[in-house]
């Protein structure tokens, strides 16, 4: 967004939510909302009126007389008295049925024959009228249809239509091929998946992923087929005989989503790995399956677990098929310091799934900021060098840190700690500012022999606090050269 | 009632009243009193079709959503399940047609929409119900006149089908509707299209239509181009945040099928008499279409430009009802009243816009305020004092930043900044579990921007990303590099560089207030896609043919005959009239570039909108997730 025209700021500045204000009065804004008020003023006793031109609207949310409200509404009043029925009224009596010009339908549909006999075998025929696609020369024949010795091209055409039609007579290999590729340079998908039932039924899997292997099209249709019709282990062939084996094997892995039992999920997961998978994918799945496998002993054990944290803070929910961050979460909020040889330990976690430093701090600052553990929140910073000294590192920014604190209520004590540790100067500042550290704000605008600033800030401050008497010192200090 | 459809340049409502005529005589078929079962998933594009009135008008007496089970009883002579063609459904209703009650038959009818199929009928077959049904049809509803100047399929899986599970049925769809379209609207004389997908359709237009020469429609022809354009040409607009009212509001609420719900509390009316009246707690459901005057007035507008819009309707909507107080003579005063009704719908209506402006306010602002302080600031239009400056800042840094942030990362990635390294606000927003589909669509537009990612880069993120939300993600992932979207950097160079700058798709100064150029709807950044539609329109597609041939799938163009005598001769300064076809959807603020467009004193051209579905980065994302609805944070 580019910069505003000033009278368009008013509108925005005005924002209940007043963060920062150019001008209250006379803003657009609120004259906006006073028009508004004096306008609704007017004329208010008269609801029904009001809504004469606008759609009318239930507070359920759906227009009254929309087909959408009207389900729910029919659905709820059942109502007696089969013989209530509406009067029929004939809307279009002016339009002739061929000639308006308007209608799809008198363009485009053959005439009805309802009750049309019904016959099934291999072939699908008329049960009443089709609607079907521009076509207006051919003759509006109904049920009678002679279905004998048709060319796939007729048969093709005649499934378009929906007309009576039959694959039997199409017996070898090559007809049936002839069939199917006409069927897909009609590219009607419907027609297209017809026959490929056909063949499914009539060929041997074998050569019919033989043949398919050749006309791309189709065998995207097949495939979807399978899908639709949850024929997955067909599929999963199929695939292998492509030699799509990636595909193959994400599409079995997918099976798990449908498994609800987590010990049949963890088999099955088990059972995935040895699908060919691409490098990484492999990674990730076995990633899964050890930590679906870890989750079950964890839940397991914790259900019934005693210890302290679990009287004090009650779990809320379980741990299986949570992703592996807030299993490492859960894990150091309630198995924070066991020893590395037990699985629900964090650093066990932290090394089997090869967590990087950066997530392992976040994950544990939040859980240990949850529980106000700053003894802990501390210790994670620490490191020591070579002489022995501890020193405060880490690897996402301080800034962030006190965010995170911030966000647990941690006290100004210890937010105070991590402020300072801030590395870039203005962060420092805003964080500072933010987070109402004065003592660090006074000295880096001490440090910046800001004297505006201070006095600016000396008026946020209760009279008499120690803050204020500290500003109070420094303003009086004369050894102090002030840049301004 | 449909008058939104009247007010284009071409009248829609002609394709309305064609699907209405169908849906009668349909219903006329099952002569007597009946009762609809519906795929619930259907209510809201027949809603644009049609009314509850027009089927009571036809006997419909009951409604019901199709479940599982017993249909709830009611007294009619007929059931009609209204459905698509989906294998699930079918169950269902065979299901229901079994456990009818067999002492008092019921004739039952099925409709599917937009069509029938073979194997849903099959199932049928399979759980011997076929044969109950009286009547089996289809209902063509394949392009749905949703606005005076738009079209949708609303066929929400189209991007999916395509170019993910390469199922071209969705596509099949679109080359009927577009035959339907020239059976009522005169066949289109050019057509030009980019991408495989936009070859798929012509090709089948051109086929059909050989296949069914000698039915000539004899109708002057309505439009003189279209233009279809595969999505994948332009993978990068629906994953920018739109920043039009209405793509605001769409990104935000989500708007369907014409209609958004929006949280209830901005909308109670308080009247007199009424005070204690409880806060309505179910949502506000509001139909949003260019019969409102003023939303037509500012759907389209950049967000920062509908504040002014609004205050300045209020003016004149108050000065309105001030004229009362000058009526003096009895003829005045009626002709006030005669005004009134008119100018209760037009207050309503402002109010309505009004507090939706509010709630987008809320979520956008403090970040706005900001934006706009930073560029004063950095700018130095404005000579603030550096007290006053600084601490306005840091209180609006304080402010909800979320919205502002992840703009400017859209806007970096958008004009190439870092574009190759691991972006540090993405790994704070995985950090922070942030939705996922927020972080899928800013990977996507990092790799989409700098076409594909280092592999180090990539790997990285699906670490973070799978580790955070789940390995189950693995498929999501997978899916979003079939399309695409994700993709680690190939040997080629970078070329986004060079389409962005032939194609102008960044404008540094884009004018939010009184926009010259399209890019006014992004803030700066100009929607490919329509760009392509600008540049064919004038100088034509081969002053950028390098251009073209960077991105993805064929160009081409071909030419219908149109029979003699229908050849449109054009008025001097006639404008023409293109259709622009978006095969996997179009977003909010595509539309509004293209109106823009249209409404230029000297582009000489006008366009029609048609999609298979509108969309936004949320819920096209959403589409190509596996098991989305379960683990969003």
């Amino acid at each position: 967004m580019t910069r505003a025209k000033p009278e368009d700021d008013e509108y925005w500045n005005s924002s209940k939510f007043k963060a920062f204000t150019f001008d209250d009065e006379d803003d657009e804004f609120s004259q906006l909302k006073e028009s508004k008020r004096a306008v609704n003023s007017i004329l208010v006793d008269d609801d029904d009126e009001d809504e004469e031109d606008v759609e009318r609207v239930s507070w359920s949310g759906e227009p009254v007389g929309s087909i959408s409200w009207s389900v729910k509404e029919t659905a709820s009043s059942i109502r007696s008295g089969s013989e209530q029925s509406f009067p029929k009224i004939d809307t279009t009596p002016s339009l002739s049925k061929q000639g308006s010009g308007y209608s799809l339908s008198s363009l485009f549909k053959a005439k009805s024959k309802p009750g049309a006999f019904q016959s099934f075998s291999e072939s699908f025929s008329d049960t009443s009228s089709r609607t079907y696609a521009p076509e207006l020369r051919k003759p509006k024949s109904g049920g009678k249809d002679v279905v004998s010795d048709l060319s796939p091209e007729e048969t093709v055409r005649r499934m378009q239509k929906g007309r009576a039609f039959s694959l039997e007579k199409f017996c070898s290999l090559q007809d049936k091929l002839l069939l199917l590729d006409e069927a897909v340079a009609v590219y009607d998908g419907n027609v297209i998946t017809a026959v490929l039932i056909f063949l499914k039924k009539s060929l041997s899997k074998e050569i019919l992923f033989r043949e398919l292997m050749a006309r791309d099209v189709a065998l995207r249709h097949y495939v979807h087929y399978l899908k639709e019709m949850g024929e997955q282990k067909l599929v999963v062939e199929l695939l292998k005989a492509l030699g799509r084996t990636e595909d193959m094997a994400l599409m079995h892995y997918k099976e798990h989503l449908n498994i609800k039992d987590e010990s049949r999920r963890r088999d099955f997961l088990k059972s995935c790995l040895s699908l060919p998978f691409s490098q990484d994918d492999a990674t990730h799945v076995q990633d899964h399956y050890t930590l679906l496998e870890r989750q079950i002993i964890i839940e397991a054990s914790d259900k019934k677990a005693v210890a302290e944290i679990f009287k004090k803070f009650p779990r809320k929910a379980s741990i299986l098929n949570m992703p592996i961050i807030t299993t490492l979460y859960y894990s150091c909020f309630y198995h924070y310091g066991e020893s590395e040889g037990t699985f629900s330990s964090p650093s066990n976690i932290r090394k089997t799934f090869r967590i990087s430093e950066k997530q392992y701090i976040l994950t544990a600052l939040g859980a240990r900021a949850k529980l106000k553990s700053w003894f802990d929140v501390d210790s994670l910073f620490n490191t020591k060098n070579w002489l022995g000294y501890t020193k405060k590192r880490s690897p996402i920014g301080f800034h962030r840190v006190v965010d995170i604190l911030h966000k647990n209520s941690a006290p100004v004590q210890v937010l105070q700690e991590y402020v300072n540790l801030i590395d870039d100067p203005d962060l420092k500042l805003s964080g500072a500012l933010k987070y109402k550290c004065h003592d660090i704000v006074i000295n880096t605008y001490r440090d910046l022999k800001d004297r505006q600033q201070l006095i600016v800030y000396r008026e946020k401050l209760e009279r008499d606090s120690p803050e204020y008497r500290k500003i109070q010192e420094l303003l009086n200090n004369v050894q102090i050269r002030w840049k301004n | 009632m449909a008058s939104h459809l009247f007010c284009g340049r071409v009248n829609l409502n002609i394709l309305r009243e064609a699907a209405r005529k169908d849906l009668r005589e349909f219903l006329d078929k099952c002569s007597g009193s009946k009762a609809i079962v519906w795929d619930e998933y259907l209510t809201g594009p027949f809603g644009l079709i049609a009314q509850y009135s027009l089927l009571k008008e036809h006997e419909v007496e009951k409604m019901f959503t199709l479940k599982a089970g017993r249909i709830p009883s009611a007294a009619v002579k007929n059931i009609v399940f209204f459905v698509r063609p989906r294998l699930e459904l079918m169950d269902i209703i065979a299901e229901n047609v079994a456990s009818e009650d067999k002492l008092q038959p019921r004739d039952v009818h099925i409709l599917f929409v937009p069509r029938r199929s073979l194997l849903c009928e099959q199932r049928l077959k399979e759980k011997g119900v076929l044969n109950s049904f009286t009547n089996i049809d289809e209902y063509i509803l394949d392009l749905i006149p949703y606005d005076g100047d738009l079209l949708s399929m609303e066929s929400e899986s189209s991007f999916r089908e395509c170019y993910l599970e390469n199922d071209q049925t969705s596509l099949y769809h679109a080359a009927k509707g577009l035959m339907n379209l020239q059976a009522l609207y005169g066949t289109i004389p050019q057509i030009f299209g980019k991408g495989e997908c936009a070859r798929h359709v012509a090709n089948m237009m051109l086929r059909m239509k050989r296949e069914f020469a000698g039915s000539q429609t004899q109708i002057l022809p309505v439009f003189d181009t279209l233009l279809l354009l595969d999505r994948n040409v332009d993978l990068l607009t629906p994953l920018a945040t739109q920043l039009t009212y209405e793509g605001l509001i769409d990104e935000i609420f989500g708007i369907t099928n014409g209609y958004v719900k929006l949280p209830p509390e901005k909308f109670a009316q308080k009247k007199q008499g009424e005070g204690g009246k409880e806060l309505p707690t179910e949502p506000k459901k509001l139909q949003l279409n260019s019969a409102e005057e003023l939303y037509a007035e500012i759907r389209d507008k950049n967000f920062n430009a509908v504040g002014a819009a609004l205050s300045k309707k209020a003016k004149i909507i108050s000065a309105a009802f001030e004229e009362r107080h000058n009526a003096k003579t009895v003829g005045e005063i009626k002709q006030f009243v005669s005004q009134l009704p008119h100018m209760q719908a037009a207050r309503s209506s402002l109010a309505n816009h009004t507090s939706i402006a509010e709630l987008i306010k809320d979520i956008t602002t403090d970040s706005w305020l900001y934006f706009i302080l930073c560029n004063m600031v950095r700018n130095a239009h404005l000579n603030m004092p550096d007290v006053f400056s600084q601490t306005a800042l840091l209180s609006c840094v304080s402010a909800s930043e979320d919205f502002f942030d992840s703009l400017t990362v859209e806007q970096e990635f958008m004009t190439g900044v870092d574009t190759d390294k691991v972006s540090t606000y993405i790994e704070d927003c995985i950090a922070q579990k942030d939705p996922l589909i927020k972080i899928l669509r800013l990977v996507c537009m990092q790799s989409v921007c700098n076409n594909g990612l280092k592999q180090k880069v990539l790997d990285y993120y699906k670490k973070e990303i799978l580790q955070t939300y789940g390995y189950k993600h693995i498929l999501t992932l997978k899916n979003l590099e079939k399309v695409g979207l994700l993709k680690p950097q190939s040997t080629m160079r970078n070329n986004y560089p060079t389409i962005r700058k032939t194609l102008k798709l960044w404008m540094e100064d884009a004018n939010e207030q009184n926009p010259n150029d399209i890019s006014y709807v992004y803030s700066g950044y100009a929607p490919l896609s329509v760009r392509l539609t600008q540049v064919l329109a004038r100088p034509g597609w081969r002053s950028i043919e390098e251009v073209l041939k960077m991105l993805p799938g064929p160009h081409f163009e071909e030419r219908q005959q149109v029979p003699t005598g229908l050849h449109k001769k054009r008025q001097p300064g006639e404008n023409r009239t293109t259709l622009v076809f978006f095969l996997g959807g179009v977003t909010y603020a595509e539309i509004a570039a293209l109106r823009f467009l249209s409404n230029m004193e000297d582009s000489g051209t006008e366009y029609i909108i048609a999609a298979t579905k509108l969309i936004n980065g949320t819920s096209w994302i959403k589409s190509l997730m596996d098991s989305p609805e379960e683990n969003l944070p």
